[in-house]
């Protein structure tokens, strides 16, 4: 049997009011909210985190290759995958690659994992930019998913089981972005609507055959379209029974893109008992469907931190999200901008950079962040074990607002943490309200992109308050308050 | 293994010092030859009888070569010195001990720094290629972490630690504006320090160290030789120097209230110098004040005050112009700016006027006590290095 071993979504924590556009502009916007990655994140970034859960859900699985779907790339040429696969301490042996480019890649990349074979984290993860006031400004969202594939075996439950998949392509230009275009631009809605229709209902009847399901038998779908207007009317003619469609997240995230269908997939699993027949539709020069069953593991599987758990935000201004997605650029501070990060050091540093490995004295058991050849205690030399540390939560013990250091979106909120178990960092916080924080609150890492210099992006680990369930927690309770 | 010293053994017996400030009409090569050239003449010298050369600067300039080139120096050892902000302080250092070991007759140490030609506000090190896991807060920032972790530790409310932090900043504005060679020389009310905006954490504008071009030269001899170039040398006691390993940064048991670094090379000054009760055999002392947290726990690693006590003695004026002890008393850093390859001189120099009773009237303290001390530090709480220097008008 072949499926999904674990998913999880990851959502930014900032929440940008539509209505915020229409006070600002005078028009646009509309109700509700979006999802808003901040100004350290990226789609590698928010792929992690993302990679982060879902691998928590999955403790025993041995991930063999990792795919990576966007249509907003930090790098082209370059793998982005690779600095997935650094941040998540994964083995060299793994195939690390790219989906790049069309909408359909997240769900194409998700589809040819399960119809493949080993174990593949699937990760796609999506940025969606649109010109002030306009429709694909409200309407996207950011954010990511992350899906562990693999056969069933024992420590690697398959929860949900493959049962049927379809896709039925076309050549139309419905919506399309050239290279180097933060805008996506789209042709008038109506000819597009009338081709997604019949695409869907026969790849949605193929699905179904092959998943040997009746369309209101399935539980649970989940559609999802940059085209709005034709995610709606298709919702409409699958046969669905009451109550099957799922939350498209609208009105609390927006559409995040090649993220989208594992997003709501991931969601749509959270929740699921055994037996419920769960599908996916994406919509996007074509359409494409995947039908899966939640198996009896699905009961005893915890997700790591549910996308329920995520869905409410702290409110960034439409001013400074503007800022944050370079549609507006405030003054910087009057300081020098950051040196690009040099290769040979970064790749020496590469446990310690992507991973936060550190190391801790064998003997006097001081932990070194970064990691150290000679003990600060004691003197003892490479007598170090590494010391893995992205998933340990600490304290601030001390912090400051730096208002003059160089930042793209000042000021520097930097807190003195000790973690839990042992060691120290003093380290930059994400996430956060500078009038809010205060000593004693609690702090996870997350994997962040400080800068970028000559177009190489410095990626690292902040600290961000810890608002829900520890990174070690079951989600246990979160899933009960969700359940249906 | 010990650290002995060269108490008695150097004397400095020429000192220059350039106003410090915004020199836009003056290159570094200017304000090297200024400081050189009145050091000189003090010690009634000239350049081609001085043996050696040690010359600092955080980031004007490179090698020797930077010193060599204004000054006309003609196959002269001349080595350049670098160490954080304790730049200035380490090219005497080195000058005297080159002098103390008989290798060289006659030394030099100028310290020169160029910084407003940047066009960037504060100091800005260039850094080698690096991972980009540094950090990259400004000093104000790191510094700024000491003023709450103090008032918690020691029980002093927040009102009452700014009143604390503004007397020293408004003390050593008082001193700086009596001293013609300072960037700012204009007292400071409490109010204003206190209404200035935020940089960092609570502090404010007035709570920094300003940023000012300057350069100071010492030259230094055998202490038996002292009396050929000048009436009234300063000899050298004490020259302690203490590097941490950067781990308080990372070790869970620093509580950003004191700086281990500072209380070693005092403790290894003290010891040199025979100094056991700094506060009352010392005349003045020059520190580095370069955040005004910094000055308030520097009295207590300096052994002025007893821990959690400075911030009553700074309230009580213990270290104003007129008190117990004299701290600061040419304005500091937070007058002076921080050209960080002079500063360490400026502070002996003005040791230099004030042990000779060369100081203006109006700022020149009792000096009967005979002995003075600098202290210089460079690097960040838990990832610092501090110099601790005593010298005195008399042998023995």
């Amino acid at each position: 049997m072949r499926g999904l071993i674990s998913a999880a979504g990851y959502l930014p924590y900032w929440r940008l009011q539509r209505s915020d556009v229409q006070a600002f502009l005078g028009s646009g916007g509309g109700r509700g909210t979006r999802a808003v990655a901040s100004h350290d994140e990226d789609t590698t970034t928010m792929g992690v985190e993302a990679a982060r859960l879902a691998l928590r859900g999955a403790p025993g699985a041995a991930v063999d290759g990792l795919w990576f779907a966007t249509t907003s790339p930090a790098y082209l040429d370059k793998t982005n995958a690779t600095a997935v696969v650094a941040a998540l301490r994964l083995p060299a042996e793994v195939g690390a690659f790219d989906f790049g480019g069309g909408l359909r890649s997240g769900l194409g990349a998700l589809m040819a994992a399960l119809r493949g074979t080993g174990t593949t984290l699937v990760v796609a993860a999506d940025q969606r930019d649109g010109l002030p006031g306009g429709a694909d400004e409200s309407f996207g969202g950011d954010g990511a998913a992350a899906l562990v594939v693999g056969d069933d075996g024992p420590g690697t439950p398959v929860v949900a089981e493959l049962r049927g998949v379809a896709s039925a392509s076309d050549e139309f230009v419905d919506r399309w972005r050239t290279p180097g275009e933060r805008r996506s631009k789209a042709w008038e809605e109506r000819f597009a609507e009338t081709r997604y229709l019949p695409l869907a209902r026969d790849a949605w009847a193929r699905a179904c055959k092959a998943a040997g399901v009746e369309a209101g038998d399935v539980t649970k779908v989940a559609v999802c379209s940059m085209h709005g207007r034709a995610a709606k009317a298709v919702a409409g003619k699958l046969g669905l029974a009451e109550g099957a469609l799922a939350d498209d997240l609208a009105a609390t995230v927006g559409q995040t893109g090649t993220a989208h269908p594992g997003l709501l997939l991931a969601a749509m699993l959270e929740r699921a008992r055994p037996g419920d027949v769960l599908a996916v539709v994406n919509l996007a020069d074509g359409a494409d469907v995947l039908v899966l069953r939640a198996t009896a593991a699905v009961s005893s599987w915890r997700p790591a931190r549910p996308v329920a758990d995520q869905l409410a935000g702290g409110a960034v201004s439409y001013g400074r999200f503007l800022s944050w997605r370079q549609m507006l650029t405030p003054e910087p501070p009057r300081r020098p901008e950051p040196q690009r990060v040099s290769t040979p050091a970064a790749w020496r540093a590469e446990d310690w950079k992507f991973g936060f490995v550190g190391t801790r004295d064998r003997t006097s058991g001081a932990v070194h962040l970064p990691p150290s050849r000679v003990s600060m205690r004691g003197g003892a030399v490479d007598d170090m074990e590494a010391l893995p540390m992205a998933d340990a939560v600490g304290t601030v013990v001390t912090y400051t607002v730096d208002r003059l250091a160089y930042s793209p979106s000042p000021p520097i909120v930097f807190a003195v943490v000790d973690f839990d178990g042992g060691g120290r960092f003093p380290v930059e916080l994400t996430d956060v309200d500078a009038e809010r924080i205060a000593i004693g609150d609690r702090v996870e890492m997350t994997f962040r992109r400080l800068f970028s210099a000559d177009g190489i992006h410095d990626y690292f680990w902040k600290g961000r308050p810890l608002r829900s369930a520890t990174p070690e927690g079951d989600g246990t309770a979160a899933r009960a308050a969700t359940a249906d | 293994m010990a650290s002995h010293g060269i108490r008695d053994r150097v004397a400095i017996v020429g000192m220059g010092c350039t106003p410090f400030g915004e020199h836009w009409d003056k290159g570094l090569d200017d304000l090297i030859v200024d400081a050189s050239t009145e050091a000189l003449g003090g010690a009634g010298i000239t350049k081609d009888e001085v043996d050696a050369f040690w010359f600092g600067t955080a980031q004007s300039g490179m090698s020797g070569i930077t010193l060599a080139r204004p000054l006309q120096l003609q196959g002269k050892p001349v080595t350049r010195v670098e160490n954080y902000c304790t730049t200035g302080s380490e090219a005497l250092r080195a000058a005297a001990y080159a002098v103390a070991s008989g290798a060289y007759d006659v030394a030099m140490a100028v310290g020169a720094e160029k910084v407003k030609d940047s066009g960037y506000q504060g100091l800005n090190a260039v850094n080698p290629p690096g991972d980009g896991t540094a950090r990259t807060l400004t000093a104000a920032a790191m510094f700024s972490m000491v003023a709450p972790a103090y008032a918690k530790k020691y029980g002093v409310d927040e009102e009452t630690l700014t009143d604390v932090l503004a007397t020293i900043s408004a003390k050593n504005h008082f001193n700086g504006a009596r001293n013609p060679r300072a960037q700012f020389r204009r007292e400071v009310s409490k109010e204003t320090i206190c209404a200035s905006p935020r940089v960092a954490g609570t502090l404010g504008v007035f709570d920094c160290a300003g940023v000012a071009d300057g350069a100071a030269a010492a030259v230094v001899v055998r202490a038996e030789d002292a009396g050929r170039y000048t009436d009234k040398p300063l000899y050298i006691k004490a020259l302690s120097f203490a590097a941490g390993s950067g781990s308080g940064l990372i070790d869970p048991d620093y509580d950003y209230t004191h700086f281990p670094e500072c209380e070693l090379a005092a403790r290894d000054a003290y010891a040199q110098a025979g100094i056991t009760d700094p506060r009352r055999q010392l005349a003045l002392a020059e520190v580095h004040d370069c955040f005004t947290p910094t000055e308030l726990v520097l009295m207590e690693d300096l052994g002025f005050a007893g821990r959690g006590e400075a911030w009553k003695e700074v309230l009580a004026g213990t270290f104003a112009l007129d008190g117990e002890l004299p701290v600061n008393p040419d304005g500091g850093l937070k007058s002076f700016g921080h050209p960080v390859g002079a500063s360490g001189l400026r502070m002996f120099f003005e040791c230099w006027l004030q042990l000779r009773r060369e100081a203006p009237a109006e700022r020149q303290v009792p000096v009967e006590r005979g002995l003075a001390l600098t202290h210089n530090l460079g690097g960040y709480p838990g990832e610092m290095v501090s110099f601790v220097s005593v010298v005195g008008t008399a042998l023995g």
